[in-house]
């Protein structure tokens, strides 16, 4: 197993070289003269400083808004039609009736498919349709619920639009390279480097944002008859009543921008609608000049302004006592968009910039703390054969980092831990190799034998030992998040490398050694 | 080479660890393990202040303030201190309440909030990896070697795992996610010597299978015993490094490792090798067994 070919050396060494490029790129000062990759290795959060927040939607208000509106719906025909029912209800994603017998119950279901855009089909032989809305039929009752096919696809949507929501308010705050991935079916990871306090991300992130026109209760009957409902007033904490029906909403908002008004100096948001918005705000002003607004955004009433006069420009102004950095935010999240469904934050894990920076001051102190010892220790026990494999581990070191750097893995502090803790378990692999030779030394004469033997003996050996720690590091990876992510990688990886390095760079060094010295005593 | 009994008391260190994992049961389920915001769920909030204050004065500022669940100790260096919060405030309403009331410059450095949805998907998923890690080391044992020795494989990083759980128990230090991921390093790692141990075993059976199998296995720890002892001595010398230098965020992951190489060496020799003689491992490796009916 001493033997190389010059075949096989040439590409050691090729390899070497270039895993050797990859790893100067690393450093600043390499960078001038443009020869080298412009590419460096990732660090984590914990290390360059920033804000990891993990954030779920839960779809159930959703779900419920959907049902009421398909109640609404479904309620609305059946007055105009003047269907005989009793007893029309709903609840969370059920909305049932009784008939008065079951011959009207075809009329019932034509009825249902005429109201609103989500169809439900009579027979099952229309499988590969795709039904929105299921029913069941229990004597007289009819139960209507939201097909699994439907709720699986809401969820969808819900999340891609959430997650491009984000990404907007995102941009509008301005941070560099942030990171927004989907994680699961109903989670969003925002990664946001380089930010050491997100209090202001936090507030705006959460936030639904939803902004509702409707009108304050007034004496006069509700023509539309949907009802009225209490809302919370934001500047006094009372309950208002206003009324069910919805003017305009957020969604036909084009544009919203912080500013004052002239004659208070008061901070407020100016907005603008498209034109769809505008026809409908037009419409419902026309005719209620001297009523109070409700200025809804996540169920508190921000300001109830009274319409002077008809506004026919699509343009209006909220004012509701605002600090000047409210005002910002509010007109971050209106021109961003509302999200479809409440998010929370469930995760965070900040990590400031000075903090990021003594973590790394740390790491590399233990790095070479670490190495150091290696490296006596391996010329204390070996003498030269030790330093063959000090140079080894050296390579060891600068191919993982090379290799991280190919890969855009993310350097982190654990991970920091876990190069110096491969470098621990590359100078196994020499131990072994060695205390091996020293063995078949003793039972065999010549160095080229002994050696040749115990790198073969070694071989099986190391490969059992290190795949357990291997496999180990892959659970590790698959289950573990962020930071122990990044140990997980180090330590895999680092193996990989390690057992490289000691079976080709290492291995040729001693080879050659042992060749040019063939009958001397090998000392240990 | 050295010529150890390692087998003549091998009746005392098996009963020492039996009852060091005995006791590390109780400990943990008496005494329970600090877990860390991450299996816990709440808010830790690292704080640096300008100049070193007593937590006494800070303690008081915070319960004057009604803050119900929280507790404030030291961090590292003098300057740095740790608010652990159960979720109700925010770490910057933490950060006013104090600046306001001790007129003193704060610098928030960490932040790490983790509701209690998360907090029992970590623990589960945690369980989950340390389980999946254990089968599948049990599994590559089995195929590369008998049943008999990944049993006793397992049977020794158990004892390994449920001792270093046990020294977090007894010590009160915080366990959370680094400490299973130092676990799951020290499953892999503590079977390294044990592997390497069974291989010169197999190696020593093959050759010679009329000796009595307690002697083989006596020869074959002496055999690899500089081997074992030097390994894991080079790779403490590493993660020593990093206990003393890494600073307060490594300091129970690389502590974790550390006290399981140590254990986990033991464990091998004293555990791992001895195990053989009672589970009757395999004798001749040269005829293959036909096992079929």
């Amino acid at each position: 197993m001493l033997n190389f070919s010059r075949f096989k050396i040439g590409l050691i060494l090729i390899s070497l070289l270039i895993f050797f490029y990859i790893f100067i790129g690393n450093f600043n000062f390499t960078n001038k003269y443009k020869i080298f990759l412009d590419k460096k290795v990732n660090l984590g959060l914990d290390l360059q400083g920033g804000s990891y927040l993990l954030l779920e939607i839960d779809i159930n208000p959703l779900l419920i808004k959907k049902t009421q509106e398909k109640y609404n719906d479904i309620k609305k025909i059946f007055d105009e039609k003047k269907f005989d029912y009793k007893n029309l209800t709903f609840s969370n994603n059920k909305i049932q009736f009784e008939l008065k017998n079951l011959s009207q119950k075809d009329d019932a279901i034509n009825l249902i498919n005429r109201a609103g855009r989500e169809n439900i089909f009579l027979n099952n032989n229309l499988e590969n349709l795709k039904k929105d809305f299921v029913y069941k039929i229990d004597k007289n009752l009819i139960i209507l619920q939201f097909s699994d096919d439907y709720i699986k696809n809401l969820k969808k949507d819900t999340i891609n639009q959430s997650i491009e929501i984000v990404r907007k308010r995102v941009d509008q705050l301005g941070t560099k390279e942030p990171s927004i991935q989907q994680k699961g079916d109903n989670r969003i990871i925002v990664e946001l480097p380089g930010l050491s306090d997100p209090s202001n991300f936090k507030n705006i992130l959460g936030k639904t944002a939803q902004l509702n026109f409707k009108f304050l209760k007034s004496s006069s009957v509700d023509k539309d008859n949907i009802g009225f409902e209490k809302i919370k007033n934001k500047a006094d904490g009372s309950f208002i009543e206003v009324e069910k029906k919805l003017i305009v909403s957020g969604e036909n908002l084009i544009d919203a921008q912080p500013g004052f008004e002239r004659d208070t100096n008061q901070s407020i948001v100016s907005f603008k609608f498209d034109s769809i918005g505008a026809k409908k705000f037009a419409n419902a002003t026309k005719d209620n000049v001297g009523r109070p607004l409700a200025i809804i955004l996540d169920n508190e009433i921000l300001s109830s302004p009274v319409i002077r006069e008809p506004i026919l420009t699509g343009s209006g102004q909220i004012s509701g006592g605002f600090t000047v950095e409210e005002a910002n935010q509010l007109a971050v999240l209106l021109r961003a968009g509302a999200l479809p469904a409440p998010m929370k934050i469930i995760e965070e894990r900040t990590v400031g910039a000075d903090l990021g920076e003594d973590s790394i001051r740390y790491g590399l102190i233990s790095f070479i703390a670490g190495f150091l010892l290696a490296f006596i220790y391996m010329i204390y026990a070996y003498k030269l054969l030790g330093f063959f494999a000090n140079i080894s581990l050296l390579l060891n070191v600068v191919i993982l980092i090379s290799i991280l750097t190919l890969f855009g893995s993310t350097l982190t502090l654990p991970g920091i831990a876990g190069i110096i803790l491969t470098v621990g378990m590359a100078i196994d692999t020499n131990v072994i190799i060695f205390e091996r030779a020293k063995e078949e030394l003793k039972i065999e004469k010549s160095n080229i034998i002994a050696f040749d033997l115990a790198y073969k003996k070694s071989l099986l050996t190391i490969i059992d030992s290190n795949l357990t720690t291997f496999i180990a590091g892959v659970i590790l990876f698959y289950l573990g998040s962020g930071p122990v992510k990044g140990f997980a990688v180090t330590l895999c990886v680092g193996l990989a490398t390690s057992f490289f390095t000691a079976f080709t760079v290492n291995r040729l060094m001693v080879g050659k050694y042992i060749k040019n010295n063939k009958d001397k005593l090998i000392s240990f | 080479m050295t010529n150890f009994d390692f087998l003549k008391y091998k009746k005392f260190f098996i009963l020492v660890s039996a009852s060091l994992v005995f006791f590390s049961f109780i400990l943990i389920f008496s005494k329970g393990l600090n877990l860390g915001v991450d299996f816990k769920g709440g808010t830790t909030i690292e704080i640096r202040l300008e100049k070193k204050m007593d937590i006494e004065k800070i303690r008081n500022s915070l319960s004057k303030s009604k803050i119900n669940n929280f507790s404030v100790k030291e961090f590292g260096t003098a300057n740095d201190l740790l608010i652990y919060t159960d979720n109700s405030i925010s770490p910057n309403d933490i950060k006013n309440i104090l600046e306001k009331d001790l007129k003193e410059k704060i610098t928030i450095r960490k932040i790490e909030t983790v509701g209690p949805k998360v907090g029992s998907e970590l623990i589960k998923s945690a369980i989950y990896s340390v389980l999946l890690c254990l089968i599948a080391i049990f599994l590559y044992l089995w195929f590369r070697f008998e049943w008999q020795f990944s049993l006793g494989g397992i049977v020794a990083l158990l004892h390994d795992l449920i001792i270093t759980v046990g020294v977090f128990a007894l010590l009160g230090l915080q366990f959370d996610l680094s400490i299973i991921a130092a676990l799951l390093t020290i499953l892999g790692y503590s079977i390294n010597d044990t592997v390497i141990i069974y291989d010169r075993i197999r190696e020593n059976l093959k050759k010679d299978s009329s000796s009595e199998l307690s002697i083989l296995i006596n020869e074959s720890l002496n055999n690899t015993l500089s081997r074992t002892l030097k390994t894991s001595g080079t790779t403490l010398l590493c993660i020593v490094a990093v206990l003393i230098f890494g600073g307060e965020v490594l300091r129970g992951f690389a502590f974790a490792i550390t006290f399981g190489i140590i254990v986990g060496t033991y464990s091998s020799i004293y555990i791992a090798a001895p195990i053989l003689i009672f589970f009757k491992v395999k004798r001749d490796w040269s005829i293959k067994i036909d096992n079929t009916p």
